[in-house]
Protein backbone atom coordinates (compact mmCIF):
# COMPACT_ATOMS: atom_id res chain seq x y z
CA UNK A 1 0.00 0.00 0.00
CA UNK A 2 0.90 3.37 -0.66
CA UNK A 3 1.53 5.94 2.20
CA UNK A 4 -0.68 9.00 0.57
CA UNK A 5 -0.06 11.46 3.04
CA UNK A 6 3.26 10.83 3.16
CA UNK A 7 3.41 11.10 -0.41
CA UNK A 8 0.96 14.58 -0.66
CA UNK A 9 3.97 16.08 1.74
CA UNK A 10 7.11 15.61 -0.90
CA UNK A 11 4.62 17.57 -3.39
CA UNK A 12 4.65 21.58 -2.63
CA UNK A 13 2.67 22.16 -4.89
CA UNK A 14 -0.01 20.40 -2.25
CA UNK A 15 1.14 22.65 0.59
CA UNK A 16 0.80 25.96 -1.60
CA UNK A 17 -2.46 24.63 -2.67
CA UNK A 18 -4.10 22.12 -0.18
CA UNK A 19 -6.93 21.97 -1.25
CA UNK A 20 -6.07 20.78 -4.92
CA UNK A 21 -7.77 17.80 -6.28
CA UNK A 22 -5.29 17.15 -9.48
CA UNK A 23 -7.14 14.49 -11.42
CA UNK A 24 -4.85 15.81 -14.94
CA UNK A 25 -1.63 14.05 -14.60
CA UNK A 26 -2.24 12.27 -18.07
CA UNK A 27 -1.48 15.52 -19.55
CA UNK A 28 1.50 16.50 -16.99
CA UNK A 29 2.18 15.01 -13.40
CA UNK A 30 3.11 16.89 -10.32
CA UNK A 31 6.56 17.55 -9.23
CA UNK A 32 8.29 15.92 -5.91
CA UNK A 33 10.87 18.41 -3.62
CA UNK A 34 13.59 16.28 -4.45
CA UNK A 35 13.26 17.19 -7.88
CA UNK A 36 12.59 20.71 -8.06
CA UNK A 37 15.63 20.73 -5.40
CA UNK A 38 17.56 18.95 -8.02
CA UNK A 39 16.96 21.55 -10.73
CA UNK A 40 17.80 24.51 -8.43
CA UNK A 41 20.81 22.91 -7.08
CA UNK A 42 22.26 22.42 -11.12
CA UNK A 43 21.75 26.33 -11.41
CA UNK A 44 22.77 26.90 -8.14
CA UNK A 45 25.96 24.62 -7.69
CA UNK A 46 27.41 23.52 -11.20
CA UNK A 47 25.05 25.30 -13.68
CA UNK A 48 27.84 25.02 -16.50
CA UNK A 49 27.79 23.46 -20.07
CA UNK A 50 28.01 19.14 -20.74
CA UNK A 51 30.72 17.74 -22.47
CA UNK A 52 33.09 20.74 -23.42
CA UNK A 53 34.24 22.35 -20.05
CA UNK A 54 37.70 21.20 -18.64
CA UNK A 55 37.19 22.74 -15.58
CA UNK A 56 35.24 21.01 -12.28
CA UNK A 57 31.76 22.86 -12.36
CA UNK A 58 31.26 21.25 -15.84
CA UNK A 59 32.74 18.13 -15.28
CA UNK A 60 30.15 17.46 -12.06
CA UNK A 61 26.90 19.28 -14.58
CA UNK A 62 28.66 16.09 -17.36
CA UNK A 63 28.60 13.49 -14.57
CA UNK A 64 24.83 14.44 -13.44
CA UNK A 65 23.96 14.41 -16.99
CA UNK A 66 25.43 11.27 -18.26
CA UNK A 67 24.50 9.52 -14.90
CA UNK A 68 21.04 10.27 -16.01
CA UNK A 69 21.59 8.38 -19.40
CA UNK A 70 22.39 5.24 -17.35
CA UNK A 71 19.48 5.93 -14.75
CA UNK A 72 17.39 5.64 -17.71
CA UNK A 73 18.20 3.19 -19.20
CA UNK A 74 18.20 0.77 -15.85
CA UNK A 75 14.54 2.12 -15.65
CA UNK A 76 13.51 0.61 -18.88
CA UNK A 77 16.18 -2.28 -19.39
CA UNK A 78 18.16 -0.88 -21.84
CA UNK A 79 21.77 0.01 -22.56
CA UNK A 80 22.68 3.79 -21.65
CA UNK A 81 24.16 4.25 -25.47
CA UNK A 82 20.06 3.85 -26.44
CA UNK A 83 18.89 6.70 -24.71
CA UNK A 84 18.85 9.69 -26.58
CA UNK A 85 17.65 13.20 -25.10
CA UNK A 86 14.92 14.70 -26.94
CA UNK A 87 12.38 17.74 -25.71
CA UNK A 88 9.70 15.29 -24.93
CA UNK A 89 8.08 12.75 -26.34
CA UNK A 90 6.75 14.32 -29.60
CA UNK A 91 10.25 15.38 -30.74
CA UNK A 92 10.88 11.72 -30.28
CA UNK A 93 8.25 10.90 -32.38
CA UNK A 94 8.87 13.65 -35.10
CA UNK A 95 12.31 12.07 -34.92
CA UNK A 96 11.31 8.63 -35.80
CA UNK A 97 8.91 10.03 -38.93
CA UNK A 98 11.47 11.64 -40.33
CA UNK A 99 14.42 9.48 -40.07
CA UNK A 100 12.33 6.19 -40.18
CA UNK A 101 10.86 7.02 -43.44
CA UNK A 102 13.84 8.67 -45.01
CA UNK A 103 15.72 5.48 -44.52
CA UNK A 104 13.40 2.66 -44.63
CA UNK A 105 10.53 3.43 -47.07
CA UNK A 106 9.62 3.64 -50.65
CA UNK A 107 7.17 5.14 -52.26
CA UNK A 108 3.91 3.11 -52.34
CA UNK A 109 5.20 1.76 -48.59
CA UNK A 110 3.07 1.52 -45.69
CA UNK A 111 2.90 2.88 -42.02
CA UNK A 112 0.35 1.46 -39.86
CA UNK A 113 -0.50 3.31 -36.97
CA UNK A 114 -4.31 3.23 -34.79
CA UNK A 115 -7.22 4.97 -34.33
CA UNK A 116 -6.30 5.69 -30.44
CA UNK A 117 -3.25 7.54 -31.50
CA UNK A 118 -2.82 11.01 -30.01
CA UNK A 119 -1.88 13.39 -32.40
CA UNK A 120 2.18 13.16 -31.63
CA UNK A 121 2.00 9.57 -32.91
CA UNK A 122 -0.50 10.20 -35.94
CA UNK A 123 0.26 13.76 -37.36
CA UNK A 124 3.78 13.15 -37.99
CA UNK A 125 3.52 9.99 -39.26
CA UNK A 126 0.93 11.55 -41.70
CA UNK A 127 2.89 14.39 -43.00
CA UNK A 128 6.19 11.95 -43.55
CA UNK A 129 4.19 9.75 -46.02
CA UNK A 130 2.64 12.42 -47.70
CA UNK A 131 6.12 13.92 -48.84
CA UNK A 132 7.38 10.27 -49.13
CA UNK A 133 4.15 8.78 -51.56
CA UNK A 134 3.17 6.18 -48.24
CA UNK A 135 0.00 4.83 -47.29
CA UNK A 136 -1.05 5.28 -43.66
CA UNK A 137 -3.11 2.45 -42.53
CA UNK A 138 -4.96 2.62 -39.46
CA UNK A 139 -6.17 -0.15 -36.99
CA UNK A 140 -9.50 0.04 -35.71
CA UNK A 141 -10.98 -0.41 -32.25
CA UNK A 142 -13.74 -2.79 -30.87
CA UNK A 143 -17.15 -1.25 -29.11
CA UNK A 144 -14.55 -1.88 -25.75
CA UNK A 145 -11.82 0.46 -27.26
CA UNK A 146 -9.18 -2.42 -27.53
CA UNK A 147 -7.18 -2.43 -30.67
CA UNK A 148 -8.70 -4.88 -33.14
CA UNK A 149 -6.04 -7.32 -33.09
CA UNK A 150 -7.20 -9.68 -34.86
CA UNK A 151 -7.19 -7.15 -38.03
CA UNK A 152 -3.25 -7.04 -37.98
CA UNK A 153 -2.76 -10.08 -40.17
CA UNK A 154 -4.77 -8.10 -42.73
CA UNK A 155 -3.45 -4.66 -42.59
CA UNK A 156 0.00 -6.16 -42.51
CA UNK A 157 1.28 -6.25 -45.81
CA UNK A 158 4.42 -6.58 -48.25
CA UNK A 159 4.14 -2.81 -47.95
CA UNK A 160 4.12 -2.26 -44.18
CA UNK A 161 7.98 -0.97 -43.19
CA UNK A 162 6.75 0.52 -40.35
CA UNK A 163 4.23 0.20 -37.27
CA UNK A 164 3.64 2.97 -34.68
CA UNK A 165 1.47 2.61 -31.38
CA UNK A 166 0.92 3.67 -28.21
CA UNK A 167 1.20 1.42 -24.99
CA UNK A 168 -1.72 3.09 -23.76
CA UNK A 169 -4.49 5.13 -24.78
CA UNK A 170 -4.45 9.04 -23.23
CA UNK A 171 -8.10 9.22 -23.96
CA UNK A 172 -9.80 5.56 -23.17
CA UNK A 173 -6.83 4.51 -20.92
CA UNK A 174 -6.83 1.25 -23.04
CA UNK A 175 -3.80 -0.95 -22.02
CA UNK A 176 -2.66 -2.03 -25.85
CA UNK A 177 -0.78 -5.71 -25.23
CA UNK A 178 2.61 -4.31 -27.10
CA UNK A 179 4.06 -7.32 -26.33
CA UNK A 180 1.48 -9.69 -28.39
CA UNK A 181 1.36 -7.04 -30.96
CA UNK A 182 4.99 -6.49 -31.94
CA UNK A 183 5.25 -10.46 -31.59
CA UNK A 184 2.39 -10.81 -34.15
CA UNK A 185 3.97 -8.16 -36.62
CA UNK A 186 7.40 -9.15 -36.31
CA UNK A 187 6.26 -13.25 -37.06
CA UNK A 188 4.54 -11.91 -40.20
CA UNK A 189 7.57 -10.02 -41.50
CA UNK A 190 10.36 -9.07 -39.25
CA UNK A 191 12.14 -5.79 -40.86
CA UNK A 192 8.78 -4.16 -39.96
CA UNK A 193 10.17 -1.15 -37.52
CA UNK A 194 8.07 -1.44 -34.41
CA UNK A 195 7.74 2.25 -32.43
CA UNK A 196 6.02 2.37 -28.99
CA UNK A 197 4.17 5.83 -27.72
CA UNK A 198 5.15 5.26 -24.44
CA UNK A 199 4.31 8.47 -23.16
CA UNK A 200 1.37 7.49 -21.01
CA UNK A 201 3.24 3.35 -20.32
CA UNK A 202 6.76 4.71 -18.61
CA UNK A 203 5.39 6.42 -15.68
CA UNK A 204 2.83 4.46 -14.39
CA UNK A 205 4.21 0.89 -14.75
CA UNK A 206 7.20 -1.22 -15.20
CA UNK A 207 8.22 -1.27 -19.45
CA UNK A 208 10.99 -3.41 -19.65
CA UNK A 209 12.20 -2.76 -23.68
CA UNK A 210 14.05 -6.52 -23.61
CA UNK A 211 10.66 -8.28 -22.94
CA UNK A 212 9.37 -6.56 -25.89
CA UNK A 213 10.01 -7.55 -29.92
CA UNK A 214 10.17 -3.20 -30.07
CA UNK A 215 12.66 -1.22 -32.07
CA UNK A 216 11.82 2.38 -30.83
CA UNK A 217 10.01 3.72 -27.51
CA UNK A 218 9.54 7.32 -26.71
CA UNK A 219 8.28 8.86 -23.60
CA UNK A 220 8.08 12.17 -21.72
CA UNK A 221 10.02 13.29 -18.53
CA UNK A 222 6.84 15.69 -17.37
CA UNK A 223 4.65 13.03 -17.54
CA UNK A 224 6.68 11.10 -14.93
CA UNK A 225 7.20 13.39 -12.28
CA UNK A 226 10.18 14.83 -14.08
CA UNK A 227 10.77 18.65 -15.42
CA UNK A 228 9.25 19.96 -18.59
CA UNK A 229 11.72 19.82 -21.62
CA UNK A 230 13.12 16.61 -21.13
CA UNK A 231 11.81 13.59 -23.05
CA UNK A 232 13.47 9.83 -24.30
CA UNK A 233 14.15 8.11 -27.47
CA UNK A 234 15.45 4.47 -26.90
CA UNK A 235 15.90 2.62 -29.48
CA UNK A 236 18.11 -0.18 -30.61
CA UNK A 237 21.43 0.53 -31.10
CA UNK A 238 22.19 -0.38 -34.23
CA UNK A 239 19.21 1.04 -35.77
CA UNK A 240 19.75 4.28 -34.08
CA UNK A 241 23.42 4.54 -35.34
CA UNK A 242 21.66 4.19 -38.69
CA UNK A 243 19.33 6.94 -39.05
CA UNK A 244 19.87 10.62 -39.49
CA UNK A 245 19.18 12.96 -36.76
CA UNK A 246 16.92 15.43 -36.53
CA UNK A 247 18.69 18.89 -36.01
CA UNK A 248 22.38 19.21 -37.02
CA UNK A 249 24.69 21.51 -34.75
CA UNK A 250 27.17 21.79 -32.02
CA UNK A 251 27.69 19.00 -29.38
CA UNK A 252 26.66 16.09 -32.05
CA UNK A 253 29.84 16.47 -33.94
CA UNK A 254 32.99 14.02 -34.62
CA UNK A 255 34.73 16.36 -37.20
CA UNK A 256 33.86 18.93 -39.41
CA UNK A 257 35.32 19.63 -42.71
CA UNK A 258 34.08 22.43 -45.53
CA UNK A 259 32.65 19.83 -47.12
CA UNK A 260 31.50 17.29 -44.82
CA UNK A 261 30.67 16.34 -41.54
CA UNK A 262 30.89 13.11 -39.45
CA UNK A 263 28.82 13.14 -36.50
CA UNK A 264 29.36 10.94 -33.31
CA UNK A 265 27.59 7.84 -32.87
CA UNK A 266 24.61 7.68 -31.28
CA UNK A 267 23.14 8.84 -29.06
CA UNK A 268 25.29 11.98 -28.61
CA UNK A 269 24.42 12.42 -32.61
CA UNK A 270 20.44 13.31 -31.69
CA UNK A 271 21.48 15.79 -28.70
CA UNK A 272 22.79 18.66 -30.78
CA UNK A 273 22.85 21.95 -29.41
CA UNK A 274 22.99 22.72 -25.90
CA UNK A 275 20.28 20.55 -23.95
CA UNK A 276 17.93 21.00 -20.89
CA UNK A 277 20.63 20.10 -18.73
CA UNK A 278 18.39 20.93 -15.58
CA UNK A 279 15.58 18.75 -16.65
CA UNK A 280 17.45 16.04 -17.55
CA UNK A 281 19.41 15.90 -14.26
CA UNK A 282 16.16 16.63 -12.88
CA UNK A 283 14.40 13.74 -14.49
CA UNK A 284 17.01 11.34 -12.85
CA UNK A 285 15.32 12.18 -9.53
CA UNK A 286 11.98 11.60 -10.54
CA UNK A 287 12.99 8.20 -11.53
CA UNK A 288 14.86 8.05 -8.34
CA UNK A 289 11.33 8.87 -6.39
CA UNK A 290 9.52 6.63 -8.34
CA UNK A 291 11.70 3.35 -8.02
CA UNK A 292 11.72 4.25 -4.17
CA UNK A 293 8.18 4.00 -4.33
CA UNK A 294 8.24 1.06 -6.75
CA UNK A 295 6.34 1.02 -10.13
CA UNK A 296 4.18 -1.97 -9.31
CA UNK A 297 3.00 -0.28 -6.03
CA UNK A 298 1.93 3.10 -8.38
CA UNK A 299 0.46 0.43 -10.75
CA UNK A 300 -1.70 -1.04 -8.17
CA UNK A 301 -2.64 2.03 -6.48
CA UNK A 302 -3.63 3.39 -9.78
CA UNK A 303 -5.87 0.44 -10.48
CA UNK A 304 -7.39 0.18 -7.60
CA UNK A 305 -8.36 4.20 -7.79
CA UNK A 306 -9.67 3.55 -11.17
CA UNK A 307 -11.48 0.63 -10.23
CA UNK A 308 -13.32 3.00 -7.14
CA UNK A 309 -13.69 5.96 -9.35
CA UNK A 310 -15.56 3.69 -11.93
CA UNK A 311 -17.41 1.92 -9.99
CA UNK A 312 -18.39 5.23 -7.91
CA UNK A 313 -19.50 7.08 -10.93
CA UNK A 314 -21.65 4.33 -12.37
CA UNK A 315 -23.84 3.93 -8.74
CA UNK A 316 -24.10 7.78 -8.71
CA UNK A 317 -24.89 8.69 -11.94
CA UNK A 318 -25.87 5.21 -13.80
CA UNK A 319 -26.59 6.03 -17.57
CA UNK A 320 -26.36 9.68 -17.39
CA UNK A 321 -22.53 9.52 -17.51
CA UNK A 322 -21.66 7.69 -20.54
CA UNK A 323 -17.47 6.09 -19.94
CA UNK A 324 -15.19 5.44 -22.80
CA UNK A 325 -12.94 2.51 -23.11
CA UNK A 326 -12.48 -0.77 -21.51
CA UNK A 327 -12.99 -1.93 -18.19
CA UNK A 328 -9.29 -3.29 -17.45
CA UNK A 329 -7.73 0.12 -18.07
CA UNK A 330 -4.56 2.95 -16.90
CA UNK A 331 -5.58 5.48 -14.56
CA UNK A 332 -7.38 7.44 -17.25
CA UNK A 333 -11.16 7.96 -17.59
CA UNK A 334 -13.58 9.95 -20.46
CA UNK A 335 -16.76 10.65 -20.02
CA UNK A 336 -19.35 12.66 -21.21
CA UNK A 337 -21.92 14.09 -18.79
CA UNK A 338 -25.60 13.99 -20.38
CA UNK A 339 -25.48 16.71 -22.97
CA UNK A 340 -23.75 18.98 -21.14
CA UNK A 341 -20.55 20.20 -23.17
CA UNK A 342 -16.98 18.82 -21.44
CA UNK A 343 -15.78 22.68 -20.93
CA UNK A 344 -18.99 23.51 -19.23
CA UNK A 345 -18.56 20.49 -17.06
CA UNK A 346 -14.91 21.46 -15.94
CA UNK A 347 -14.77 25.11 -15.40
CA UNK A 348 -18.18 24.01 -12.99
CA UNK A 349 -15.11 21.19 -11.41
CA UNK A 350 -12.63 23.93 -11.35
CA UNK A 351 -14.92 26.03 -8.66
CA UNK A 352 -14.36 23.20 -6.77
CA UNK A 353 -10.88 22.88 -7.08
CA UNK A 354 -11.10 20.05 -8.83
CA UNK A 355 -8.80 19.80 -12.02
CA UNK A 356 -9.80 17.74 -15.11
CA UNK A 357 -9.10 18.12 -18.99
CA UNK A 358 -11.74 18.96 -21.42
CA UNK A 359 -11.60 18.31 -24.96
CA UNK A 360 -10.22 16.46 -27.47
CA UNK A 361 -7.22 15.52 -25.60
CA UNK A 362 -4.89 15.31 -28.90
CA UNK A 363 -6.77 12.74 -30.13
CA UNK A 364 -9.35 14.01 -32.79
CA UNK A 365 -9.41 10.89 -35.19
CA UNK A 366 -10.44 8.73 -31.96
CA UNK A 367 -12.98 11.58 -30.82
CA UNK A 368 -14.73 11.34 -34.10
CA UNK A 369 -14.51 7.27 -33.57
CA UNK A 370 -16.15 7.52 -30.56
CA UNK A 371 -18.61 9.54 -32.31
CA UNK A 372 -18.28 12.66 -30.67
CA UNK A 373 -16.29 16.09 -30.89
CA UNK A 374 -15.14 16.35 -26.58
CA UNK A 375 -15.14 14.27 -23.72
CA UNK A 376 -14.19 15.04 -19.72
CA UNK A 377 -11.03 13.00 -18.94
CA UNK A 378 -10.08 12.29 -15.25
CA UNK A 379 -6.47 10.59 -15.16
CA UNK A 380 -4.70 9.29 -11.94
CA UNK A 381 -1.11 9.12 -10.65
CA UNK A 382 0.25 8.09 -7.37
CA UNK A 383 -0.39 11.58 -5.07
CA UNK A 384 -4.26 10.88 -5.56
CA UNK A 385 -6.54 9.37 -3.58
CA UNK A 386 -10.03 8.14 -2.87
CA UNK A 387 -10.62 11.40 -1.28
CA UNK A 388 -10.12 13.09 -4.67
CA UNK A 389 -12.27 10.91 -6.42
CA UNK A 390 -15.19 11.77 -3.77
CA UNK A 391 -14.46 15.26 -4.35
CA UNK A 392 -14.97 14.49 -8.40
CA UNK A 393 -18.26 12.88 -7.95
CA UNK A 394 -19.27 15.70 -5.60
CA UNK A 395 -18.33 18.43 -7.97
CA UNK A 396 -20.16 16.44 -10.87
CA UNK A 397 -23.34 16.45 -8.60
CA UNK A 398 -23.01 20.32 -8.70
CA UNK A 399 -22.88 19.83 -12.24
CA UNK A 400 -25.92 18.69 -12.24
CA UNK A 401 -27.55 20.57 -9.88
CA UNK A 402 -26.67 23.96 -12.11
CA UNK A 403 -27.47 22.67 -15.08
CA UNK A 404 -30.80 20.42 -14.85
CA UNK B 1 -16.24 30.88 -11.61
CA UNK B 2 -19.47 30.17 -10.37
CA UNK B 3 -20.91 33.10 -11.79
CA UNK B 4 -19.97 31.97 -14.98
CA UNK B 5 -23.44 29.72 -14.81
CA UNK B 6 -25.80 32.33 -13.43
CA UNK B 7 -28.58 32.69 -14.88
CA UNK B 8 -29.07 34.83 -17.41
CA UNK B 9 -26.58 32.97 -19.29
CA UNK B 10 -28.10 29.52 -18.27
CA UNK B 11 -31.73 31.02 -18.99
CA UNK B 12 -30.76 31.22 -22.81
CA UNK B 13 -29.22 27.76 -22.72
CA UNK B 14 -32.46 26.44 -21.58
CA UNK B 15 -34.34 28.19 -23.34
CA UNK B 16 -32.29 29.61 -26.60
CA UNK B 17 -34.34 32.98 -28.68
CA UNK B 18 -34.37 32.34 -31.96
CA UNK B 19 -32.86 29.40 -32.11
CA UNK B 20 -34.08 27.49 -35.30
CA UNK B 21 -34.31 27.92 -39.28
CA UNK B 22 -34.92 31.14 -41.20
CA UNK B 23 -36.97 30.02 -44.51
CA UNK B 24 -36.65 32.98 -45.96
CA UNK B 25 -33.32 33.96 -45.54
CA UNK B 26 -31.42 35.62 -47.93
CA UNK B 27 -28.23 34.97 -46.30
CA UNK B 28 -26.82 32.63 -43.81
CA UNK B 29 -23.05 31.97 -42.74
CA UNK B 30 -21.65 28.91 -40.48
CA UNK B 31 -18.22 28.61 -38.24
CA UNK B 32 -17.18 26.08 -35.91
CA UNK B 33 -14.60 25.89 -33.66
CA UNK B 34 -12.75 22.65 -34.10
CA UNK B 35 -11.14 22.78 -31.04
CA UNK B 36 -14.31 22.55 -28.56
CA UNK B 37 -16.87 21.70 -31.66
CA UNK B 38 -19.22 24.77 -31.46
CA UNK B 39 -20.14 25.25 -34.82
CA UNK B 40 -22.70 27.95 -34.96
CA UNK B 41 -24.97 28.42 -37.91
CA UNK B 42 -26.60 32.00 -38.47
CA UNK B 43 -29.50 32.96 -41.23
CA UNK B 44 -30.96 36.37 -41.66
CA UNK B 45 -32.93 37.89 -43.75
CA UNK B 46 -31.61 41.28 -44.25
CA UNK B 47 -33.36 44.24 -46.37
CA UNK B 48 -31.87 47.62 -47.16
CA UNK B 49 -29.17 47.19 -44.83
CA UNK B 50 -31.23 46.15 -42.49
CA UNK B 51 -31.47 43.00 -40.22
CA UNK B 52 -35.32 41.93 -40.21
CA UNK B 53 -34.79 38.52 -39.17
CA UNK B 54 -32.14 36.27 -37.20
CA UNK B 55 -32.29 32.61 -36.56
CA UNK B 56 -29.19 30.65 -35.30
CA UNK B 57 -28.63 26.97 -35.09
CA UNK B 58 -25.55 24.55 -34.14
CA UNK B 59 -24.21 23.38 -31.00
CA UNK B 60 -22.03 23.72 -28.41
CA UNK B 61 -21.29 25.06 -24.37
CA UNK B 62 -23.79 27.06 -22.56
CA UNK B 63 -21.65 30.17 -23.34
CA UNK B 64 -21.51 29.98 -27.05
CA UNK B 65 -25.00 28.85 -26.98
CA UNK B 66 -25.94 32.41 -24.45
CA UNK B 67 -23.99 33.74 -26.28
CA UNK B 68 -25.91 33.21 -30.01
CA UNK B 69 -28.84 33.87 -28.10
CA UNK B 70 -28.23 36.99 -26.48
CA UNK B 71 -26.27 38.52 -29.84
CA UNK B 72 -29.46 37.26 -32.19
CA UNK B 73 -31.78 39.08 -29.88
CA UNK B 74 -29.69 42.18 -29.84
CA UNK B 75 -29.01 42.04 -33.90
CA UNK B 76 -32.90 42.27 -34.57
CA UNK B 77 -33.77 45.22 -36.25
CA UNK B 78 -29.91 46.64 -36.27
CA UNK B 79 -28.22 47.87 -39.27
CA UNK B 80 -24.99 46.63 -41.03
CA UNK B 81 -23.27 49.45 -39.57
CA UNK B 82 -24.36 48.72 -36.77
CA UNK B 83 -23.04 44.94 -36.25
CA UNK B 84 -19.96 45.81 -37.43
CA UNK B 85 -18.96 47.77 -34.86
CA UNK B 86 -19.51 45.39 -32.24
CA UNK B 87 -16.72 43.90 -30.24
CA UNK B 88 -15.58 41.56 -27.86
CA UNK B 89 -16.53 43.62 -24.70
CA UNK B 90 -19.88 44.06 -25.98
CA UNK B 91 -20.51 40.63 -25.76
CA UNK B 92 -19.17 40.27 -22.41
CA UNK B 93 -21.30 42.84 -21.74
CA UNK B 94 -24.44 41.28 -22.89
CA UNK B 95 -22.98 37.57 -20.91
CA UNK B 96 -22.55 39.71 -18.14
CA UNK B 97 -19.27 38.03 -17.08
CA UNK B 98 -15.67 37.84 -17.33
CA UNK B 99 -14.22 35.33 -19.41
CA UNK B 100 -10.97 33.26 -19.40
CA UNK B 101 -9.19 33.18 -22.93
CA UNK B 102 -10.37 29.73 -23.54
CA UNK B 103 -13.55 30.22 -22.65
CA UNK B 104 -13.68 33.61 -24.56
CA UNK B 105 -13.58 31.90 -27.55
CA UNK B 106 -17.00 30.24 -26.96
CA UNK B 107 -18.18 33.49 -27.02
CA UNK B 108 -16.54 34.85 -29.48
CA UNK B 109 -17.77 32.67 -32.64
CA UNK B 110 -21.51 33.87 -32.34
CA UNK B 111 -19.79 37.61 -33.04
CA UNK B 112 -17.88 35.99 -35.43
CA UNK B 113 -20.77 34.33 -37.75
CA UNK B 114 -23.47 37.33 -36.97
CA UNK B 115 -20.41 39.88 -38.49
CA UNK B 116 -19.17 37.43 -41.05
CA UNK B 117 -22.75 37.27 -42.38
CA UNK B 118 -23.98 40.98 -42.60
CA UNK B 119 -20.72 41.40 -44.50
CA UNK B 120 -21.70 38.91 -47.35
CA UNK B 121 -21.99 39.70 -50.65
CA UNK B 122 -25.81 39.96 -51.82
CA UNK B 123 -26.13 36.75 -54.07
Amino acid sequence: MIDIKKIKKDFPIFKNHPDLVYLDSAATSLKPKRVIEKIVEYYQDYSANIHRGIYQISEKATKEYEETREVVANFIGANPSEIAFTKNTTESLNILANSLVEKFTQRGDEILISILEHHSNFVPWQIAAKKRGLKIKILDIDKEGKLKIKDLKNLISKKTKIVSLSFVSNVLGTINPIGEISEIVKKKQKDIIFVVDGAQAVPHFKVNVKDLSIDFLAFSGHKMLGPTGVGVLWGREELLNEIEPLNYGGGMIEKVEIEETVFQKAPFKFEAGTPPIASVIGLKEAIFYLEKIGMEKIQEHESELTNFALEKIKKEFGKKIKIYGPKKRAGVIAFNFKNYHPHDISQILASEKVCIRAGHHCAMPLHKRLNTVATCRASFYLYNQKEDIEKLIFGLKKVEKILG
Amino acid sequence: MEELYKDLILFHWKSPQNYGKLKDANKSFFLENPFCGDAIKMEAKIEKGKIKKIKFSGKGCIISKASASLLTEYAKGKSIEEIKKLDKDFVLKLLGIELSPTRLKCALLPLEVLQKLVQLKEK
